[in-house]
């Protein structure tokens, strides 16, 4: 149907672009997980499994990698736990107010990331907007300290910023259930909420899969919000591969940890690809 | 509008229903009785506002006006869920992540009841509808047809006083849809069940009806049995709705009607009235008939539709007549028709409504 050049004047951009900047960085980071450094803070070119064995051999690496996947869960299950519902309202009730309400949802998305993770640091600091609060009505007579810099904060501000990935997958797949299916059930005696149960929420499974699949991966490697509201006991794994590559200048352990992640993710991906495929119809 | 036969007790009674959706009025003051296991037939063309009047007895729809009652209780006020009437939708609904024995087996099990009568009732569902073969199945690996059968056996489970279904065989070909017709209307006939069935296919109603309620633009024009329909159609619009049809407009006086260069002796009161003229009820004129109206004109046009044709007829004052004939095809330009005055029968006006 097309022509030959027109056929590779459009494949070759983007598949050069992947290969430029998607490929060759992995390739070159997997090389550098074997490699290694000198005292002298040269690159030894020298192939070993050594990186990974110290990935195993070190608690601080693990433990955190844990923690991570903690913090990771847990924001996964707030954005559920707030996103469904308002995926579900706005799909089956909005009504006239569903196009404002959807713009609302998508509109923090559009609001730079450290804005939004700066807002939270000023409301959870200890002369910030919600001790001060606290304070004046007298439910506390000195600053609550665990608010800021903890794995709370980095929890409540990944949920925040990432609710709204879970909110958009789990909409459509609302949206893409026949509402002559709901119909159907109230018509053969079923209420609301068994309707919801055995039929809505089946259905919207592919959704919730996406968009809590969204919310751990990104949330799992995210680096900025434990930075700026983790302190000392809200680390993630990211900050110990941007202290690698960085001050501590350890790029071959910092690539082996990448790679770790990587692997992690990517087999995250692909179960929750063969979960989404398994409940849709 | 003609009253529900006699013998059976009323089951559904739809008492003054209006409906407006905004300013575009749906419905307006439809009053109809169901009687106990009946097959009525809500025909009407698209926007004419029957599957709205399904909805509204199945409670997915609430009416503007007006009352839906089921014996004693009121139905209009309840939700869906309590209705003890159950759908057959337009494109079947059948839930995608459950087999086909859990689709059927849905009702029950939201009503509770107990395992062993489930599967019971459910196999028995299945063997009717002759879909056992296919329990385990997810409805996207059956066929139109046999998703069409499991949607039935869906409703009827639950043993509902009232079966509603939306236009279920439009989605089918033609060879099926014919045998689904008579598969449905035996199905109808051995359970017993009430069935309201809305469909815009003359034909279809035709077929499977004891009666046939006919809805125009939000109101019905008659309410009849098939045969009484066709035979004494009540208004013009019904007349041509309803097979085909000659409309004549004539001018009564003293008890001739006379349309033309045509007239013939008719029992109506005088002033101008439509008279509808079957064209089976047309025939080449011959010597031995006496009594009939007859008149010239010139073959336009022959159509063979099998076992019959219909035949264009242009009489000599520019009135067209479309004539049945299983005689084969005319061979002569030039007839001379015949028809009998009592087969022409007057009709109401059908004024234009929006």
């Amino acid at each position: 149907m097309f022509s030959r050049a027109y056929k590779t004047a459009v494949t070759v951009p983007p598949l050069a672009w992947v290969a430029v900047f998607l490929l060759f960085p992995y390739a070159l980071m997997f090389c550098y997980s074997f490699w290694s450094v000198t005292p002298a803070q040269t690159i030894l070119h020298s192939w070993s499994l050594d990186n990974y064995k110290e990935l195993f051999q070190k608690p601080v690496y693990w433990q955190t990698l844990l923690r991570s996947m903690w913090i990771a869960a847990r924001v996964m299950l707030f954005s559920l736990l707030l996103g469904y519902p308002l995926a579900y309202f706005l799909s089956f009730y909005a009504g006239k107010r569903k196009d404002l309400l959807y713009q609302m949802v998508i509109i923090p998305l559009w609001v730079s990331y450290l804005v939004r993770a700066y807002a939270w640091k000023t409301i959870l600091g200890s002369d910030g907007v919600l001790n001060t609060l606290l304070q004046y009505v007298h439910l506390t007579s000195h600053p609550l300290d665990f608010l800021l810099y903890s794995p709370f904060a980095v929890v409540l501000t990944l949920t925040h910023i990432y609710t709204p990935f879970t909110i958009l997958p789990i909409y459509a797949s609302l949206e893409h259930i026949p509402r002559n299916l709901v119909e159907a059930s109230h018509d053969l005696g079923a209420t609301l909420a068994q309707t919801f149960w055995k039929v809505i929420f089946p259905l919207s499974i592919p959704g919730v899969v996406a968009g809590a699949t969204f919310a751990f991966v990104l949330s799992l490697g995210d680096f900025l919000a434990p930075l700026l509201l983790g302190g000392p006991s809200g680390i993630m794994i990211s900050n110990i591969v941007v202290s690698l590559f960085g001050a501590a200048y350890n790029w071959p352990l910092g690539a082996a940890i990448s790679l770790g992640m990587l692997v992690i993710v990517v087999s995250l991906l692909f179960m929750s690809e063969r979960l989404e495929k398994k409940w849709s119809f | 509008m003609s009253a529900t036969p006699a013998q059976k007790p009323t089951l559904l009674s739809i008492r003054n229903i209006a409906k407006q959706f905004g300013r575009n009025v749906v419905l307006r003051d439809v009053s109809l009785e169901i009687a106990e296991g009946e097959f009525l037939t809500i025909l009407g063309e698209s926007g004419s506002g029957k599957t709205t009047l399904l909805r509204i007895i199945a409670g997915f729809e609430t009416a503007t006006s007006g009352e839906v009652w089921m014996g004693a209780e009121r139905l209009d006020q309840q939700p869906p869920f309590r209705r003890r009437v159950n759908t057959v939708f337009q494109n079947y609904a059948l839930f995608p992540h459950l087999t086909v024995e859990q689709n059927v087996a849905y009702g029950l099990r939201v009503a509770r009841r107990p395992d062993a009568e489930i599967e019971q009732r459910v196999a028995e569902a299945l063997g009717k509808v002759k879909m056992t073969a296919h329990a385990k199945k997810k409805p996207s690996k059956i066929s139109g047809g046999q998703q069409q059968r499991v949607a039935l056996a869906r409703a009827l489970v639950n043993r509902p006083n009232l079966l509603l279904l939306d236009e279920p065989l439009s989605a089918l070909d033609a060879n099926l849809r014919r045998q689904m017709q008579v598969e449905l209307k035996s199905l109808q006939r051995e359970v017993g069940i009430a069935f309201v069935f809305v469909t815009h296919d003359q034909e279809e109603a035709m077929v499977m009806s004891d009666r046939i309620a006919l809805l125009r633009s939000g109101e019905l024009e008659q309410v009849a049995t098939p045969r009484e329909i066709y035979s004494r159609p009540e208004t013009a619009y019904v007349a041509q709705f309803i097979g085909h049809t000659n409309l004549l407009r004539a001018e009564v006086r003293d008890g001739v009607a006379r349309c033309g260069a045509l007239s013939w002796r008719t029992s109506t009161t005088d002033g101008p009235t439509l008279f509808s003229l079957r064209p089976e009820h047309l025939r080449p004129s011959s010597v031995a008939s006496n009594g009939t109206v007859r008149v010239k004109g010139k073959v336009l046009q022959q159509a063979f539709h099998g076992a019959t044709s219909l035949v264009r007829v242009e009489c000599a004052d520019g009135l067209v007549l479309v004539m049945r004939t299983s005689s084969g095809a005319l061979t002569a330009q030039e007839v001379e028709l015949e028809f009998s005055p009592a087969d022409a029968i007057p009709v109401r006006e059908s004024p234009e409504r929006s």
